[in-house]
C-alpha cells in the first residue's frame, strides 16, 4: 500500500500527507516530521496507540456501555423476550385450537354420513313398504273384481239356462202349434190336440 | 489534512474533565459511545414498543437480532449459558452500532481503538474467569488440562493451554481492533487517490474511475466487515462463556 500511496502524494508535492502516511504504515513517524502537519496530536503519535487518552475513553466506555447493558437487561431484552413468548404461545394455541376444529369437523362429517346412511336406509324401508302395501292393495282389488266378475258369470250361465230351458219348454208347445196347423191344412178339420202334443212329445225324446 | 487517513482516529477534547490528575475528558469518541448506546438502545425500544403479535419490519429487526443472538448463544454454552444473554447481545449490538456509525464520513469509529476493544475484551475473559472459579472453583482449572493426553505430555499441553487462553483477550480486542482500523485507512486513502488524481487535470479525471470504483467497492466491503466483526466478536464470546460453563471440556 505504501508503494502505492507516497508516488501518489510525492506527485502532488503534499510532503506533510507523506509523512502521516509514513505514520500510517508504520514507518518512523521521524520521517516527515519537519513538515508534520497534525498538530493536534501533538507528540505526533498514531492516535489508537496514544495513551493520553486511554482513561477517558475506559471511563466512558464503562458509563456507556454499563448504561446500555442495564438498560437492555432490565428493559429490552425482557420485553422482547415477552413479545416472542407470547407470540408462540398464541401460535401453540392457535394450532391446538385448528387440532381440536379439525377433529370437531371430522366428527360432524362423520355423523352426516352416519345421518346420511340412515336416512337412506330408512327411505328405502319406506319405498318398500310403500311397494308391499300398494301390492297387496291392488292384489285385494283385483280379488274383489274377480270376485264380482265370477258372480257375474254365474248368473249370466244360470240366465242363459233358464232362458234355454224355457226356450226349451217353448219349443214343444210351437211345435204341437205347427203340427196342429199343418194336420189342419194336410188332412182339414180339426186336428186331436192330445194326440199330436204325444207325437211331438215322442219325437222329442 | 483532508486526505490524512489518520486523521479520522483522532480524538479531540469536547468538554475537558479531569479527577485526580487523570484526563477523563469528554471526547468525541465519549460522543460517539453515547451515541452508540443512545441509538442502539433507543432502536430497540422503540421498535418493540407496540409489543405487536405480528411484528412491524422494524420490530422484526430486534426481534432478529435477539434470536440470532440467542440462538448463538444456545448453540455455543447450551442452555445454561443463556444466563450471559443480556451481556453477549448487549457486546454484538453496541460493537456493531458503534462499527456502523463509523462508517458515516466525518464520523468517529469507537472500535478503532484499541483501548477500547480491549476493555471489552477484557469484560468478556474477566467475566469467564470470574463465573468459573465461582462456579466451579480450582476445577475451573480442568480447562487447562484436557482429556486424553498422556502423562508425559501433560505439562507441555497444560503450556500451551495456559498460553491459549491468556492470548485470547489480546487476539479478541486486535482482531476487532485493526479489522476496522485497516478498512477505514483502506478506504480513505483509495478516496484519497481519487481526489489527488483530479486535480491532475483530464488524464487524472479518467484515471480516477478506478480508485472511485475501488471505494465504493470497498464501503460495500467495509459494512460487511462492520457486522462480521460485531459476529465474530459474540461468537468467540459465547465460546469463551461455554468454557466457563464446561470447563471440562
Amino acid at each position: 500500500m505504501k508503494m502505492f500511496v507516497t508516488p501518489g502524494y510525492a506527485q502532488e508535492a503534499a510532503p506533510a500527507e507523506g509523512g502521516a502516511h509514513d505514520a500510517a504504515a508504520g514507518a518512523d513517524a521521524s520521517h516527515g516530521t519537519e513538515t508534520h502537519a497534525s498538530t493536534e496530536h501533538g507528540k505526533g503519535e498514531f492516535p489508537p496507540f496514544n495513551p493520553q487518552y486511554y482513561p477517558s475513553q475506559i471511563l466512558w466506555l464503562a458509563i456507556t456501555f454499563g448504561l446500555f447493558y442495564l438498560f437492555l437487561k432490565k428493559v429490552v431484552l425482557p420485553r422482547v423476550g415477552g413479545i416472542l413468548e407470547v407470540r408462540r404461545d398464541r401460535i401453540a394455541g392457535d394450532l391446538d385450537q385448528a387440532a381440536l376444529m379439525k377433529a370437531e369437523a371430522d366428527a360432524a362429517v362423520a355423523a352426516y354420513e352416519q345421518e346420511l346412511a340412515a336416512a337412506r336406509s330408512k327411505a328405502g324401508a319406506i319405498g318398500q313398504e310403500a311397494r308391499d302395501s300398494a301390492k297387496a292393495e291392488a292384489e285385494a282389488q283385483r280379488k274383489v273384481i274377480e270376485k264380482e266378475l265370477e258372480s257375474k258369470l254365474a248368473e249370466s250361465e244360470a240366465r242363459i239356462a233358464s232362458i234355454k230351458s224355457a226356450a226349451m219348454n217353448e219349443v214343444g208347445s210351437i211345435a204341437e202349434d205347427t203340427a196342429v196347423a199343418i194336420v189342419q191344412q194336410l188332412v182339414g178339420g180339426k186336428a186331436d190336440k192330445a194326440a199330436v202334443a204325444a207325437a211331438v212329445k215322442s219325437a222329442r225324446e | 489534512m483532508a486526505n490524512d487517513p489518520i486523521h479520522q482516529f483522532q480524538i479531540s477534547k469536547l468538554i475537558p474533565i479531569e479527577i485526580g490528575g487523570m484526563d477523563f475528558s469528554f471526547t468525541n469518541s465519549s460522543l460517539f459511545m453515547v451515541l452508540t448506546a443512545a441509538s442502539a438502545g433507543a432502536f430497540l425500544y422503540m421498535t418493540t414498543s407496540q409489543r405487536g403479535l405480528i411484528p412491524s419490519r422494524l420490530q422484526s429487526i430486534s426481534e432478529m437480532s435477539y434470536e440470532f443472538i440467542a440462538n448463538m448463544l444456545r448453540d455455543a454454552a447450551g442452555s445454561h449459558g443463556m444466563k450471559f444473554f443480556p451481556l453477549v447481545f448487549s457486546l454484538f449490538m453496541f460493537v456493531l452500532v458503534a462499527n456502523l456509525w463509523g462508517m458515516f464520513p466525518y464520523f468517529f469509529t469507537v472500535t478503532s481503538h484499541i483501548i477500547v476493544t480491549f476493555a471489552l475484551a477484557l469484560l468478556v475473559i474477566g467475566t469467564v474467569i470470574i463465573y468459573g472459579f465461582l462456579k466451579h472453583g480450582f476445577g475451573f482449572l480442568k480447562l487447562f488440562v484436557p482429556h486424553g493426553v498422556p502423562g508425559i505430555l501433560v505439562p507441555l499441553v497444560v503450556m500451551i493451554e495456559v498460553i491459549s487462553f491468556l492470548s485470547r483477550p489480546i487476539s479478541l480486542s486486535v482482531r476487532l481492533f485493526a479489522n476496522m482500523l485497516a478498512g477505514h485507512i483502506t478506504l480513505k486513502v483509495f478516496a484519497g487517490f481519487v481526489t489527488s488524481l483530479s486535480a491532475m487535470g483530464a488524464v487524472g479525471v479518467v484515471g480516477s474511475v478506478l480508485p472511485l470504483a475501488m471505494t465504493v467497492a470497498l464501503t460495500a466491503l467495509e459494512f460487511l466487515v462492520a457486522f462480521l466483526q460485531a459476529y465474530v466478536f459474540a461468537v468467540l464470546t459465547c465460546m469463551y462463556l461455554n468454557d466457563a460453563l464446561h470447563p471440562g471440556h
